[in-house]
């Protein structure tokens, strides 16, 4: 029973050939799907929020619902 | 049960030999001045031999390993082979079982756990801080949202301040 003599050099470097670009590639992969999934969904949120946003009349509402300590309801 | 057999060997002087040979049986104790043998994975090749005393056929086999090996059949092959390793490495490595008995312990002592832990609740802790009350989180809850807290994406953004009620 003669077996072939098993691989002795080049694991480590065979290893990497094989894991390396998959890793790249899950990397870009992950580093998109965040950037897609979660930012611009976000900055969206932001600049509709934003678009349409009354500064006045928020702080007129929070007014009157009496949260301010400097400034008391328009009825008081 | 494998366990109450391990424990009972942990106290007994053979505690080296059970704790080489795994689930080996435990057999006299040898005299351990002397090489030894056990089965274990990281020592593929033991100190001695695993057969000390050979009977005559196998001394005369043993001869005959001597000579080139193409002469041995099979079985003489794998008689040489019994007589200096008692398990095979297949045999060694043969699963246990152990698991289940540790796994189920675990889960077991989970359970009491919580009991101690219902039990405490109700023996133990201390009333409630006025804090926790549902007035007062409801009392919260509208002072959060009259403060517009996270209205971009948070808290205050799930409400609809129009209509009075949640989104």
């Amino acid at each position: 029973m003669s077996l072939a003599k098993p691989a002795m050099r080049g694991l480590l470097a065979k290893r990497l050939r094989f894991h390396l670009p998959i890793a790249f590639a899950l990397s870009l992969v992950a580093a998109a799907a965040f950037k897609y999934g979660v930012t611009e969904p976000r900055k969206k949120a932001y600049a509709d929020f934003y678009k349409e946003y009354d500064a006045m009349k928020e702080f007129n509402a929070m007014r009157e619902a009496g949260i301010f300590e400097s400034v008391r309801p328009s009825g008081e | 049960m494998l366990l109450s057999r391990r424990g009972l060997a942990a106290f007994s002087s053979s505690s080296v030999k059970m704790a080489s040979h795994g689930h080996g049986d435990v057999t006299e104790q040898g005299d351990m001045s002397v090489p030894m043998y056990w089965d274990r994975l990281d020592t593929p090749l033991p100190d001695k031999p695993y057969q000390d005393t050979l009977s005559d056929a196998d001394k005369s086999l043993k001869q005959k390993e001597k000579g080139p090996w193409n002469h041995l059949s099979k079985e003489e092959k794998l008689a040489l082979y019994r007589m200096t390793f008692k398990e095979s490495f297949a045999e060694m490595k043969k699963p246990t079982g152990e698991w289940k008995t540790v796994v189920g312990g675990i889960f077991f002592f989970i359970g009491f756990t919580g009991l101690v832990v219902l039990w405490q609740r109700y023996y133990v802790y201390p009333p409630h801080p006025r804090t926790l009350d549902d007035e007062w989180k409801a009392k919260q809850v509208k002072r959060m949202l009259d403060m517009r807290m996270n209205p971009v994406e948070g808290f205050s953004a799930k409400w609809d301040y129009e209509k009075g009620q949640w989104k």
